[in-house]
């Protein structure tokens, strides 16, 4: 009954006129962001962030988190309209998408994805309201060796499931963390890492540097060298009466819906994990429960119902622990908690204590945020095509001079932009070689929690690095670390047995 | 793609020996009360990045990567050609900051690339270089009271900011 209070309390706050207002812009910017192949809801969030400057910082994070689930939305626009993934998170969206608008049946691939996306969603809030407060009440009595072992939960997680090159992800952690001590060493007052004495190192790196220079240069760089043919969109007819017959099918596939959702939403919690592999993982058991898994690939609803529920849904879970925990569950949130630490607003358990307001304004905001979503792009959909058509050769000079002024505005130091040019150029150039990037960006946003954490941690202990084991909370997480860390090594020496068998 | 595989791991690990090498100008061992040294935590970051280029070499030498693999060139002829055209581009508008300011420095880049690697008419062209400097004029300098550098343009900005601050 406290939660409906608070949760009521929560849209009071999401529907006066200003917040209400940036949630809408949000939505229509992040459907659009979404849509736009080459850029997914990262870039639009790290881009876009230091233009919220302008209103408090309750609805600069609503903003945010409206552009986070807009761009889910509008993410399966461009897969079933020009086969190609808007963002990472509709790449699953793709395989059942694209063949429903080559048959012509792109309307009933629109609709089922927009629809899906609202009830993956809204089941996602749900579960996150009943689940929120009750996390945040226990993470109230973690201590620094608690907070430390989350930390290395959430790298952990990267090394251990995300499927990338090992060395080259621990690489990204490890520089991201290094990048993040540059600056004064808060606990002496001495000034370290101070490269060739620049003084604009005195102020450490901030995190936006490194995230616009990957996801707004380097992203731009990447796309441009990738996207050399032209691609040839759909024609997509829409009428109500379509939109009506279309509903009856989807209905049926609703048990594919609640499953992918709360798919999704588990996998967005962990940390890292996000909400590419959750709609990943979402097509793959919805295939693989379906009755006729063979119409899968060929424009099945029931294909394009399972990523797009599943992706919402994992947007929501990622946000869970960075609200509760104070780790985020994707790069996306981890940028929004970068930012809600610019704001002064400290993510973790006691942000429902003593920012119930904003916490559940926020909350409210997401319902909201949905409902608009889905609205707007039902209702806007042959706008959202005709954007489509704009050349990349002007989207991506206006994200350049959006990444210079976005790169500047929040230090007010060229600097800054200088280094946010060598982080973009640097990052492209390792992106060819599949360094994953995600991981640097994650841990330089992480690293001055978990560099005192640590500190504090081994201080308590005398220097005793058993604490992060034996404490009766921390424990426990540092062991699921630790086998997440040994997980592909395990894997490896599988894979060698097995073939040995096989010779 | 192999060749720049291992370059970028010999220049990786170089960093990573630069980052431990800098990262011991402040204590890096245990210092009785207080914990951990200033610099042990980049110390220590910098020592496994440099492992894990170690490990990135050789999983090189036994091919064990996809890029190590790969015959392709790191950057064929198209992707060089766009990466010093853009990536020139981004740099030069940045360094124009430094002398005409944000104003001048983001017509001329917005110019340059929709009228000469877009192709697009003048008017567009126009149409986007001359809208996006007014429109981040009144989102940051005025509405943000954010002022970005104006380099030598300064003095011509002097009325508006009668006008508008």
């Amino acid at each position: 009954m406290e939660i409906l209070q608070h949760l009521s309390d929560g849209f009071l706050i999401a529907l006066q006129p200003l917040n209400l207002g940036v949630v809408i812009l949000g939505v229509v910017v992040g459907l659009f962001i979404g849509a736009m192949p080459g850029l997914g809801s990262v870039n639009g969030v790290a881009i876009l962030l230091p233009m919220t400057f302008l209103v408090p910082p309750t609805a600069a994070i609503m903003f945010l988190a409206a552009i986070y689930y807009g761009a889910m939305y509008g993410g399966a626009i461009s897969s079933i309209m020009l086969g190609i993934p808007g963002a990472s998170t509709a790449v699953a969206t793709t395989f059942d998408g694209r063949p429903l608008a080559i048959k012509g049946q792109a309307d009933k691939a629109l609709t089922a994805a927009a629809l899906a996306s609202f009830f993956g969603g809204t089941l996602s809030i749900m579960l996150f309201t009943g689940f929120a407060p009750a996390l945040a009440t226990i993470a109230l009595d973690f201590g620094d060796p608690e907070i430390f072992a989350l930390m290395l939960l959430a790298f952990a997680t990267f090394i251990g499931l995300s499927g990338d090159d090992i060395p080259k992800t621990i690489f990204s952690i490890c520089i991201g963390l290094v990048f993040s001590a540059v600056g004064l060493d808060i606990m002496s007052g001495e000034p370290r890492l101070i490269f060739f004495d620049i003084i604009g190192f005195m102020h450490g790196i901030n995190f936006l540097v490194l995230a616009i220079g990957i996801y707004g240069i380097g992203e731009m760089l990447w796309t441009i060298e990738i996207t050399r043919g032209e691609s040839s969109m759909s024609k997509a007819v829409i009428t109500v009466e379509r939109i009506l017959v279309n509903l009856k099918e989807l209905l049926k596939t609703w048990k594919t819906g609640v499953m992918s959702s709360v798919l999704g939403f588990f996998v967005g919690i962990l940390p890292a994990a996000g909400a590419t592999p959750g709609s990943l993982m979402a097509y793959g058991v919805a295939k693989m429960t379906s009755r006729n898994p063979e119409d899968f690939g060929k424009g099945e609803i029931a294909g394009v119902v399972a990523p797009e529920a599943a992706n919402n849904a994992a947007s929501t879970g990622s946000m869970l622990p960075m609200l509760t925990l104070g780790i985020p569950g994707s790069p996306t949130t981890a940028i929004l908690l970068g930012g809600m630490v610019i704001w002064g607003l400290v993510p973790g358990p006691r942000l429902f204590i003593d920012e119930t307001e904003f916490v559940w304004g926020l909350i409210a905001s997401l319902y909201a945020a949905n409902f608009f979503a889905v609205v707007i792009n039902i209702l806007f959909i042959p706008l959202f095509l005709w954007m489509l058509k704009m050349p990349f050769t002007v989207l991506a000079p206006i994200i350049f001079v959006l990444s210079l002024v976005g790169g500047y505005a929040p230090t007010q130091d060229m600097h800054d932009v200088w280094l946010m040019l060598m982080f973009g150029v640097g990052g492209y150039l390792m992106r060819k070689l599949d360094y994953p990037l995600a991981p640097a960006v994650l841990a330089i946003v992480l690293g001055p929690i978990a560099e005192p954490a640590l500190r504090q941690s081994l201080l308590i202990a005398n220097g005793d690095a058993s604490v992060f084991v034996t404490r009766p909370i921390a424990g426990p997480i540092t062991i699921v670390a630790l086998v997440l860390l040994v997980l592909p090594l395990l894997k490896l020496i599988r894979d060698r047995v097995w073939k040995r068998k096989l010779l | 793609m192999r060749r720049a595989e291992i370059v970028t791991a010999v220049l990786m690990a170089a960093f990573s020996i630069y980052l431990m090498w800098k990262s011991a100008e402040l204590p890096v061992g245990w210092i009785p009360d207080e914990g951990p040294g200033g610099g042990a935590f980049s110390f220590w970051l910098s020592a496994m990045m440099l492992v894990c280029c170690v490990w990135i070499a050789i999983n090189w030498v036994r091919r064990a990567s996809p890029p190590s693999r790969s015959d392709a060139p790191f950057m064929d002829s198209f992707a060089r050609n766009k990466f010093v055209l853009v990536g020139g581009g981004v740099t030069a508008m940045i360094g124009l900051v430094h002398f005409v300011g944000m104003y001048g420095a983001i017509p001329a880049f917005l110019v340059y690339y929709l009228r000469f690697l877009g192709r697009h008419s003048w008017l567009t062209t126009l149409a986007i270089a001359l809208g996006a400097p007014v429109v981040t004029f009144f989102f940051f300098d005025v509405a943000l009271r954010i002022v970005l550098p104006k380099g030598y343009l300064e003095p011509l900005f002097y009325p508006l900011y009668d006008i508008f601050l």
